[in-house]
């Protein structure tokens, strides 16, 4: 990819397996990308696909067995994070990086009130803070999401989904993250609350200057919310290119599909152009390109060996033997 | 066109320890024969309660429920045998709404035992034609639901939906827990159905793009009411109730030269509970007045555009 010194955080062909009953599952096969500062990544793809491993990889929270990371590296701010003991980790964790769950209520301790686990959040990364002064950060943190500082001893139940949701952009917000992971975070909302948790997710972002990786399935929010795009599909990135270059130029098959699958509100067909079979079983991917069973121009040469992922127009990566622009599944 | 089904005035209240909870109040509207109708709003409007209401799997409090014509509003024990055998539904998720103990076969099949009109080998025939219909594989007869992905298992509930030659389907978010390439899959076999057996939906979700793709008509609901009604296509080029153009200006474009211009809205939603009369949404409308106060009903502003608040014309510029 484009030589940049601003490289805030560097993936280097990661590779995650899960193991269970004796079969491995290959989550993430050699996922490299790049991200800098205040800029944000999106991760597209279907469920499966290892979108939200290769984020739990990042962070290091992967339950480890099942999961064990094979290779690769994940450089923050040059530091390789899958070189660190868990101690170190435990500094980073929240401090540095920060994540978004899709279900707000995984992320939120039903039996605290809502303020003091983000007061708690902030007393973990700045021990020299004492606990009004935690307070005070988990009060200032809630009102810029939006909940009045009255409701800092309520319990999450008090709590609708949206507004938990900003809860837990409070607490992941508490100490200025340099890089957070959103995995999903409007799914589980109502359209209304979604726009105004992403809105807030964006001006959080700019205020701070945080790197993100947005996963989602939702080409609009990508649209509307990211600079750059990575296509995931088999544990791999098939497409990665600027938003402009994705949504502009499509190359690979899948990409291709995608878009057509998915109906958008500004693009009006009378059929959706179905993607036809399912994903791979990820226990035994198929040889050469892992979307070959389901593409329509596959040819042998698609049946082996390992793909290149090869530059097709300035900045813009595809991993197909045959990538051509505009097709139509 | 000749409605297949309509309501009038259609009622469903629960009562709750708090009082009467206004789930579905004062709904009017038909759907055409062989077309669908989208209703959308967020969760909680009452919409998938409405679908409910409408095929009796919820008894209406008050109003009227005519299909092809007939008052089915208050049925008798074998009139409402024979309705559902013509009014169906899809349910959203495909995990919880089969049998986990029954196989593919007995699910499709069990409809059609029930219904007491078939021999066994004519029973035996419809399953296998229904299997082949919604694209199922005849190997997978004796499968169990939890050996097949979503994607599967909602062609299932449409297959098990479609036993007994319905005439009307609510289709309650059916796509909504698919992922995305088999959620194309299975919109793209509802509409070839859909045409088909000139079939008519109601399909219930809080997804716009969804809405947009399948339906002809469209209803926006809010707290239980209907607040706009059109064509498809004239719900999104012209929302006229401030509440549809909130709704629509939330959703992220994915053109990306377009830039989101949001329309907030203020304060809380209302508690559907003994509501106020009066227009639901007036408390977070930022163009409410004391009018706003009084019932609303819905008014045509232009030939078969239907929205309910007094100061539509006003807002929108029309005579």
């Amino acid at each position: 990819m484009s030589e940049n010194k601003n490289r805030f955080l560097s993936v280097e062909d990661l590779v995650v397996e899960y193991t269970s009953d004796g079969e491995v599952v290959h989550a993430v096969n050699g996922v490299s990308f790049h991200l800098e500062k205040g800029k944000t990544l999106g991760l597209v793809g279907e469920t499966g696909a290892g979108k939200t491993t290769i984020a739990k990889a990042i962070m290091r929270i992967l339950q480890e067995p099942p999961a064990s990371i094979k290779g690769g590296k994940i450089l923050l701010d040059g530091v390789d994070l899958l070189k660190l003991d868990k101690k170190e980790m435990y500094g980073i964790r929240g401090g540095k990086i920060s994540m978004i769950f899709q279900d707000p209520m995984t992320s939120l301790n039903p039996v605290h009130k809502v303020g003091e686990q983000i007061a708690e959040v902030v007393r973990i990364h700045n021990p020299e803070m004492n606990k009004a002064q935690a307070r005070q950060r988990a009060v200032e943190m809630l009102e810029r999401v939006g909940i009045p500082a009255e409701r800092y001893s309520e319990y999450p139940h008090q709590f609708s989904g949206g507004m938990k949701q900003r809860v837990v952009i409070a607490m992941a917000l508490a100490c200025n993250p340099e890089l957070l992971l959103a995995d999903e975070p409007t799914s589980a909302l109502d359209v209304t609350i979604q726009a105004e948790v992403l809105a807030m997710i964006k001006k959080l972002r700019d205020e701070f200057d945080t790197a993100m990786i947005m996963i989602t399935h939702d080409l609009g929010i990508v649209a509307q919310v990211c600079d750059d795009v990575a296509i995931v599909y088999a544990g791999e990135i098939v497409e990665y290119g600027t938003k402009e270059e994705i949504y502009t130029h499509r190359f690979h098959p899948y990409t291709a599909g995608l878009f057509g699958a998915i109906p958008q509100l500004d693009v009006r067909v009378e059929r959706l152009s179905a993607i036809k079979g399912l994903p791979p079983d990820p226990t035994n991917l198929p040889e050469g390109c892992h979307f070959h069973p389901r593409c329509p121009y596959a040819t042998e040469e698609c049946k082996k060996g390992k793909i290149p992922f090869a530059q097709v127009r300035p900045g813009h990566f595809c991993r197909c033997v045959h990538p051509e622009e505009g097709r139509i599944m | 066109m000749e409605n297949l089904i309509e309501v009038r005035h259609l009622k469903k209240y629960f009562k709750t320890g708090g009082g009467m909870l206004h789930a579905v109040d004062d709904v009017s509207f038909g759907i055409p024969r062989g077309a669908t109708m989208g209703v959308v709003g967020e969760s909680g409007c009452g919409k998938s309660t409405l679908g409910r209401t409408m095929i009796h799997l919820l008894e209406s409090t008050d109003g009227q429920i005519l299909f092809e014509g007939k008052d089915v509003t208050n049925i008798s024990r074998s009139e409402l045998h024979k309705f559902r055998e013509k009014a169906t539904i899809i349910f959203q998720d495909p995990y919880s709404s089969l049998d986990p103990r029954f196989t593919v076969e007995k699910i499709i099949r069990e409809p059609l035992v029930i219904s007491r009109k078939f021999s066994k080998g004519e029973i035996e025939e419809k399953v296998d034609e229904l299997m082949e219909m919604v694209g199922i594989d005849p190997r997978l007869a004796m499968s169990y639901p939890h050996e097949l992905d979503g994607g599967r298992r909602q062609r299932i509930g449409i297959a098990r939906a479609l036993a007994l030659d319905p005439k009307f389907i609510v289709c309650d978010e059916p796509v909504s827990a698919l992922d995305v390439s088999i959620q194309a899959q299975v919109l793209n076999l509802l509409q070839d159905l859909q045409k088909s057996r000139n079939l008519t939906y109601m399909f219930v979700t809080h997804n716009m793009s969804v809405v947009r793709h399948i339906s002809d008509h469209i209803c926006v609901m809010y707290l239980g009411q209907l607040v706009e009604t059109a064509e498809t296509e004239e719900v999104f080029e012209k929302p006229y109730h401030p509440y549809t153009k909130a709704l629509l200006s939330a959703i992220p474009s994915s053109d990306i030269h377009k830039k989101m211009e949001r329309i907030q809205m203020k304060g809380e939603i209302n508690s559907p509970i003994d509501p106020k009369p009066g227009c639901r949404f007036a408390t977070r409308c930022p163009f409410a007045t004391a009018d706003c106060q009084q019932p609303q009903g819905l008014t045509e502003v232009e030939k078969g555009h239907f929205v309910s608040c007094c100061r539509v014309k006003e807002l929108n510029g029309l005579s």
